[in-house]
């Protein structure tokens, strides 16, 4: 009788104790260090893989003119406005004449005078040849001196020598006029090619130096990527890669193209490669000069090699390699890798074979002394 | 034999597991706080740890990169390679920051890695979900307290970035979870001023006569470029060749290269000692306060039950009971009592731990101490209690 509700509290009692314990056991055994680590497997599979490099760049032109005048002076006026097209030859805009017109007109005026003065000295250079000529015949015939004639004679010569002076003279004024029209010629700026006005760096008014740029005119056919990519990351990079080309403003639509050229002078400071990229054909509308585009370039398809995740590579002392499952253990392997892909694929070329299963994710970092519990996802990863 | 105790206990079982379970719940705040502190200086390993480097080499004189801010040049990486002893050298830039996603947004250490194969010095070393960063620009791989997702946009000042990767673990020493991303926008990142800072700094340029001359007109285009780059890192992570000596090391790069090096314990002592040292100094003063009340609180207890029983145990003496058999009898319980308490504790410590916003790492070597402790409590507090109940005078069962 006494025995049975003392059972019963025995029971009770034991019914709080004995779960309490198990759930003790549970804890101390999947937390903390004896807990098994929660991995996730992949099995190495040969592959033929795509490898692609990444950069990015901006949109450039490839050829800029940058049209100004060639001697200091006032901008009088622009005839264009930027986004307009201009065609070869067109008249871009006007530079101030300032002095340059009086000049020519003295200059018109100082030819009138070296051609007068050039009628002058023809004259009488003519009539001293004609006295020279009568005078050796007098002189001849003995009606006068020698002396008389001599002096005829040299007259002759003094005078032929001035006429060639006046003619000289005569030659450096027209000289002198050309220059000073084609300097007046030269105050108007003209598109050398045809192409789209991008910059107006001044406005009519302005004084500009010899040689700084009024107007910059882009060939709009002419537009490229100048592409960078990471020295490190930029294996195989080559003239004729297909590319594709993705606009800042335009994420979602990509460009195909492909690479012109790489530069022969990469960029030292920056550590990167400098390639020009091409449209296949040229976005409508035409994206800005300047405006940011990523590119992607794929290299040839490499054979079928073991390929793995990139997140399986781990480093272990000054090792590389992967936690690979041998009789459910993780052993470290170390493994030489190969070409790789965007997408994480990365080959490898020792020490893996198609068919292993190598631990891929992990919930802490792993070593030999760890025991794993194989799982199709790592706690708290979304699906 | 039947046991005293035990049969003590049954006798008023539900008050005995109730006591337990209460003083457990107290056991595991206890736990909990020492995790708490075992946390913080875990986070501090655990960015060392992460990213993988033997020496890391910081602006002279400064203890950075994460206690103190440090700037090196880019390019310093390149002479330190050509140091003995050096198998490799990775910059890298750390920028504690807002993340936006989405809506939201996130407190994140931002780190800056460089391109390389799987295995590169700074990259972090395990993935949970995903894939490292293979594309120079606009990747990252976030750590899961940021709550991203693969495939999610992370917004770091102008530009997004992709989820391509999810790491577990990977904090700064404040505890903030950490985005890598590739190191150039990382260095953009940290200089980047927002559009309308840039444009009012070019006026600025364009409005002083020493950079923009009349005569020179590519002078003001020239000093903005020149202003807008960034060529610095915080630190170069440093791994020696097997068999190299990191001190001594450490030494030829302070004296060659004028830089500060530290060695790993070096690091260990800035980031534990300094960096979190009021805090875990504030944290290890609350643990000692609450194992003080918590002792306090189990000695209560036990002397409180023994105390409730003070007739039963006057009846004890009175029916000739010997005095070992009665100390056993309190003892065995307070003994029993800190058991269950230690048990409930420890489950309800372990449960819970993951519920707080920041790491509580709990140990077992805490664990055991605070059984050891919870047991010596148990015997002093049931030491005073058997001294009041042999002290007690058998008359008072049939007194009163």
């Amino acid at each position: 009788m006494k025995t049975l509700p003392l059972q019963r509290r025995t029971l009770a009692l034991l019914a709080f104790l004995v779960p309490l314990f198990a759930l003790f056991v549970y804890v101390a055994l999947r937390s903390g260090p004896l807990a098994p680590v929660a991995v996730t497997t992949q099995t190495v599979e040969a592959k033929a893989l795509t490898p692609s490099l990444f950069g990015i760049g901006t949109v450039e032109a490839r050829y800029t003119h940058k049209v100004g005048p060639t001697s200091a002076g006032r901008l009088k006026s622009l005839m264009v406005q930027v986004g307009e097209r201009v065609k070869a030859g067109q008249v871009l805009g006007v530079m101030e004449p300032i002095d340059l017109n009086a000049r020519v007109n003295s200059q018109q005026a100082a030819l009138q005078r070296a051609e007068a003065a050039l009628k002058e000295v023809d004259a009488r250079a003519q009539f001293a040849r004609t006295q020279a000529t009568r005078y050796e015949q007098l002189a001849a015939a003995k009606l006068v001196s020698d002396e008389l004639a001599s002096t005829k004679r040299q007259e002759r010569q003094i005078a032929d020598a001035a006429l060639d002076g006046a003619r000289e003279e005569l030659r450096r004024v027209k000289s002198e006029l050309t220059a000073t029209v084609a300097q007046q010629r030269n105050l108007t700026l003209v598109a050398p090619v045809n192409a789209l006005v991008t910059v107006r760096h001044v406005d009519p008014g302005t004084t500009v130096v010899a040689g700084q740029a009024v107007i910059e005119l882009i060939d709009p056919g002419s537009l490229w990527i100048n592409a960078r990519l990471d020295q490190a990351s930029a294996t195989g990079l080559a003239a004729g890669l297909p590319a594709r080309i993705v606009l800042r403003s335009r994420t979602g639509s990509t460009f195909a193209g492909h690479v012109l050229r790489i530069e022969p002078m990469a960029d030292a400071v920056t550590e990167e490669i400098l390639a020009k990229v091409v449209f296949d054909t040229l976005p409508d509308p035409l994206p800005p000069v300047g405006e940011l585009a990523e590119v992607t370039m794929d290299l040839p398809a490499v054979a079928a090699a073991p390929v793995i995740r990139n997140a399986a590579i781990h480093r272990v002392g000054d090792k590389t390699g992967v936690w690979k499952l041998v009789d459910a253990l993780a052993v470290f392997t170390p493994v030489k890798t190969g070409a790789a892909d965007l997408d994480g694929n990365v080959q490898v070329t020792q020490g893996l074979a198609p068919g292993d299963v190598i631990v891929l994710y992990s919930e802490k970092p792993l070593s030999a002394a760890h025991r794993i519990r194989i799982v199709d996802r790592i706690p708290g990863t979304a699906p | 034999m039947i046991s005293l105790a035990g049969r003590d206990i049954l006798h008023a079982w539900g008050k005995f597991v109730f006591t337990g379970i209460g003083l457990g719940l107290l056991i595991g705040v206890t736990l909990i706080m020492a995790g708490v502190y075992r946390g913080m200086v875990d986070d501090g390993k655990a960015l060392l740890d992460n990213s993988g480097a033997d020496l890391w080499v910081v602006q002279q004189d400064t203890l950075g990169p994460y206690a103190e801010s440090s700037s090196l040049y880019d390019d310093v990486y390149r002479s330190l390679l050509a140091m003995p002893g050096i198998a490799q050298a990775a910059n890298v830039t750390y920028l504690t920051m807002q993340v936006r996603r989405g809506d939201t947004d996130v407190r994140a250490m931002v780190v800056g890695i460089v391109a390389g194969p799987p295995g590169t010095l700074g990259w972090p070393p395990h993935l949970v979900a995903g894939r490292q960063i293979t594309r120079g620009h606009y990747e990252a791989v976030a750590d899961i307290a940021t709550g991203a997702h693969l495939g999610d946009r992370l917004t770091i000042r102008r530009n997004q970035y992709t989820v391509v990767g999810l790491t577990r673990r990977m904090v700064s020493s404040g505890g903030d979870p950490m985005i890598f991303v590739p190191l150039r926008d990382a260095q953009d990142a940290q200089f980047l001023k927002d559009n309308d800072a840039i444009l009012q700094g070019r006026r600025r340029t364009e409005a002083n006569p020493a950079f923009n001359r009349p005569g020179v007109p590519d002078l003001v285009d020239a000093t903005i470029r020149a202003q807008g780059s960034n060529r610095f890192v915080n630190a170069v992570l440093v791994r020696l060749e097997p068999g190299s000596d990191p001190d001594a090391v450490a030494t030829d790069i302070r004296r060659w290269k004028k830089l500060t090096a530290y060695t790993r314990p070096a690091m260990e002592r800035i980031l534990v000692g300094k960096l979190i040292a009021t805090s875990a100094k504030q944290i290890g003063m609350f643990l000692a306060i609450l194992s003080l009340v918590s002792a306090a609180i189990v000695a209560f207890i036990i002397y409180t039950l023994t105390m409730d029983r003070i007739r039963e145990i006057a009846v004890l003496k009175l029916i000739g009971t010997r005095n070992t058999t009665i100390a056993g009898m309190i003892l065995q319980q307070a003994l029993a009592l800190g058991a269950i308490g230690f048990v409930v504790g420890k489950i309800s410590a372990t449960f819970s731990a993951p519920l707080f916003p920041k790491y509580v790492l709990l140990m077992p070597q805490d664990s055991i101490a605070g059984f050891g402790a919870v047991m010596v409590i148990c015997v002093l507090a049931s030491l005073v209690a058997i001294r009041v109940a042999l002290k007690v005078d058998p008359a008072e069962a049939i007194g009163g």
